[in-house]
């Protein structure tokens, strides 16, 4: 799925020049289950943008699927995006305007899905993560769990390959954190997904089957008790 | 999901969608109001004008007058002292501005290239004084000598008592128009509101249209007369002018004119209409060139020697107006565009996921150029009713203007000089040019045009407001949605 070869991220902060990733090499597989750990600054958040076709590398190549993604045009990436990876932010990136519904729509917009279908999938999807009642509601109406329920759906409406989660439960409790881990867990599993999260918690970093330690811009990958999810694509 | 998301975001950004709505709709209205007035006073003018010239006039041919001496050419009025307190009376009839050019002009100007009609009329200004002119008696003195028969000087001493004059001066003005061809001159400004108006047999009839002011004023009615010089006329119509204002008291046809002023085959201005109205400026210059010792005014020329406050709130709502309008449009443009940005640069994470979700960088730009292009509807909207509410303000105002019209003495002045169709109460013989005041209402037509425009302005207020934010939002990062502090 993804092979990473001397990624190499560089951007410049005023006059002074970061080296966010230095050559990291990583592969993960479908289905994979990798949990990225490290310090602030240590550039936890550029990889999962590398690996989420958000930004490209200063140097190196990302293959996803055996396509260097690096060299991907912006159409391409941007369709890439669509179809076939999901992101989940640790502020849940809601639209505050939009229904928890019309939210979830807004990942299946690009894909040209027709308007009723496209309200019928939101609305499963909503379902599937325990916020049917809540369809119409708007974000600020819904607690934060609910919240990062909702940009869960939204993240797996559209089928994709990979799940890539920010901090997820950075914004919430202990009580929903554990809740939303339980639920991301059983839908890696059911949705047979590869699922990079990045996070800062230890105690999640603990229990992960693969855990990649990233400190001044360089990884180092522990098999905890790796397993894969069944892949269904 | 465009036009969920656009209506939502327009809700959630009421304010600022109020505030570059309102920033146009200020602008747009400026627009028609400026322009709005500004046909107003075009119409004004074109009102001034058609008093002078009548409908459909391109141009007047006449004789530039020569400056009068001190004497020559004053009507002068001889009454004998009466016994009987009888009342006398006197008129005199002169040819306006004292300078004519022969009938044959009419014809010369007519066959010049370009000219599709030409008709000649002959302005006259009549003076009547009437009053009692009594001789005094002689009253001899009784107590000094001069006693009949007696000696001494013997021429009786005395003094003459009583005698003197009572008398009132009556001036109006007689315009003789060619009968024959009634749809150019000034009469064609005027509608006949009361009896009938001329018909070609009436050429060497007697009969009179008068104004409706003057018949008013000397309480006159169709079927009346009046005696100009001697001859009596019959009133078969009066006159109503289309601008309040007419070119004469008093219209006959043009040979019973020529009679009067004692100037057969005489007549003081032609009036011309050009084949093409595009071409009046060739056709003054072949006129001028072809037919020596004439002044041709085109109406052009005649608006330029328009003053007053009509002349200066025109200059004021075409050059203030103008300027102020594009100003405000100009910065309602710049709010909308920088608030329109600000709005963006709020809403980075918001766009950045959109991107981060797959979302193509035109789908977002079209999303802000939607929001900007209806905050851009609604403040045209807003702004077309504030314009016809302001321009329907004016028009049921209607504030007086007045126009002082063609002062400018000498040759190549104006109809209002010399020869022109400017005569009237003000008028008198020796005047050289006859400046008129007229009062004219203010109106505000809003046209078919200035509401496309002001459409068009609040489209492109829109679009400029939206470029700048879909400008901003195509060059936002998807990466920029995994900023962690908004």
């Amino acid at each position: 799925m993804y092979k990473l070869s001397g990624v190499t991220k560089q951007y410049s902060r005023g006059k002074e020049t970061v080296h966010a990733l230095r050559g990291i090499d990583l592969v993960i597989e479908d289905g994979d289950q990798v949990v990225i750990q490290g310090p602030t600054g240590g550039g936890k958040s550029t990889l999962l943008q590398m690996l989420g076709a958000l930004d490209r590398p200063t140097a190196g190549s990302i293959e996803f699927d055996g396509v260097d993604i690096a060299k991907l045009s912006e159409t391409k990436l941007t369709r890439l995006r669509a179809e076939k990876i999901g992101i989940i932010f640790q502020s849940f990136n809601l639209i505050p305007t939009l229904t928890a519904q019309e939210n979830v729509e807004t990942a299946l917009a690009p894909m040209g899905t027709k308007p009723a279908e496209r309200r019928r999938l939101a609305a499963e999807a909503l379902e599937s993560v325990g916020l049917g009642e809540r369809l119409h509601h708007l974000p600020g109406e819904l607690s934060g769990g609910q919240q990062q329920r909702v940009a869960i759906s939204r993240a797996l409406v559209k089928k994709p390959k990979v799940l890539l989660a920010d901090e997820p439960t950075g914004a919430l409790d202990e009580g929903t954190r554990d809740e939303i881990l339980a639920l991301l867990d059983g839908l890696w599993k059911e949705y047979g997904l590869t699922f990079i999260m990045v996070t800062h918690d230890s105690h999640i970093a603990k229990s992960a089957p693969r855990l990649a330690t990233i400190k001044a811009g360089q990884v180092t990958i522990t098999d905890q008790a790796r397993q894969t999810a069944p892949v269904s694509y | 999901m465009f036009f969920t998301y656009l209506r939502r975001e327009l809700r959630r950004r009421k304010k600022a969608a109020i505030v570059i709505s309102m920033g146009l709709a200020l602008g747009i209205a400026l627009v028609i109001t400026v322009n709005s007035v500004s046909a107003g006073m075009s119409q004004a003018q074109g009102k001034v004008l058609q008093s002078l010239y009548g409908l459909g006039t391109d141009m007047t041919v006449s004789k530039a007058a020569a400056a009068a001496s001190s004497t020559s050419g004053q009507p002068r009025f001889n009454f004998g002292a009466r016994d009987d307190s009888k009342n006398q009376s006197s008129d005199r009839v002169m040819v306006q501005g004292f300078e004519t050019l022969k009938s044959s002009v009419v014809t010369q100007v007519a066959d010049q290239t370009g000219v599709k009609k030409a008709v000649g009329g002959l302005s006259l200004s009549v003076i009547k004084v009437s009053g009692t002119f009594d001789r005094g008696t002689f009253k001899q003195n009784q107590s000094a000598g001069g006693k009949p028969g007696g000696g001494g000087s013997g021429a009786p001493q005395g003094q003459v008592q009583g005698g003197g004059a009572d008398f009132s001066i009556n001036s109006f003005s007689v315009y003789g128009t060619d009968v024959a061809n009634l749809d150019l001159g000034p009469l064609t400004s005027s509608k006949i509101t009361s009896g009938k108006g001329f018909t070609s047999a009436d050429t060497n009839a007697k009969v009179v249209v008068l104004d409706k002011s003057y018949a008013k004023t000397k309480k006159l009615t169709v079927g009346d007369s009046v005696t100009i010089s001697g001859t009596k006329f019959k009133v078969i119509g009066i006159a109503t002018a289309d601008s309040g204002d007419s070119a004469a008291n008093a219209y006959i046809p043009l040979q019973r004119a020529q009679t009067l002023a004692d100037s057969k085959d005489k007549v003081t201005t032609v009036y011309v209409q050009a084949a093409d109205s595009k071409k009046i400026s060739a056709v003054k210059t072949a006129i001028q060139k072809n037919i020596s010792g004439t002044t041709v005014t085109t109406s052009a020329d005649l608006a330029d020697t328009v003053s007053g406050s009509l002349s200066t709130a025109s200059n004021l709502a075409t050059s203030v107006g103008k300027w102020l309008s594009i100003a405000v449009l100009i910065a309602a443009f710049l709010v909308a565009a920088l608030l329109t940005s600000s709005a963006v640069n709020r809403r980075v994470r918001e766009f950045g996921t959109l991107k981060a979700l797959g979302w193509k960088s035109g789908r977002v730009t079209r999303q802000v150029m939607g929001e900007a292009f209806v905050n851009g509807l609604l403040g045209g909207a807003l702004g077309i009713a504030l314009g016809l509410a302001a321009a329907y303000t004016v028009t049921a105002i209607s504030p007086t203007l007045t126009a002082s019209l063609g002062s400018t003495a000498g040759a190549g002045a104006g109809p209002g000089a010399g020869g022109g169709g400017r005569f009237g109460g003000a008028g008198g013989p020796g005047q050289q040019a006859a400046s008129k005041a007229l009062k004219i209402a203010l109106e505000a037509p809003v046209s078919v045009n200035t509401i496309v425009l002001a459409v068009a302005l609040a489209v492109a207020g829109g679009l400029i407001a939206g470029t700048f934010g879909g400008w901003r939002a195509s060059r936002l990062r998807p990466a920029d949605a995994l900023r962690r502090v908004e």
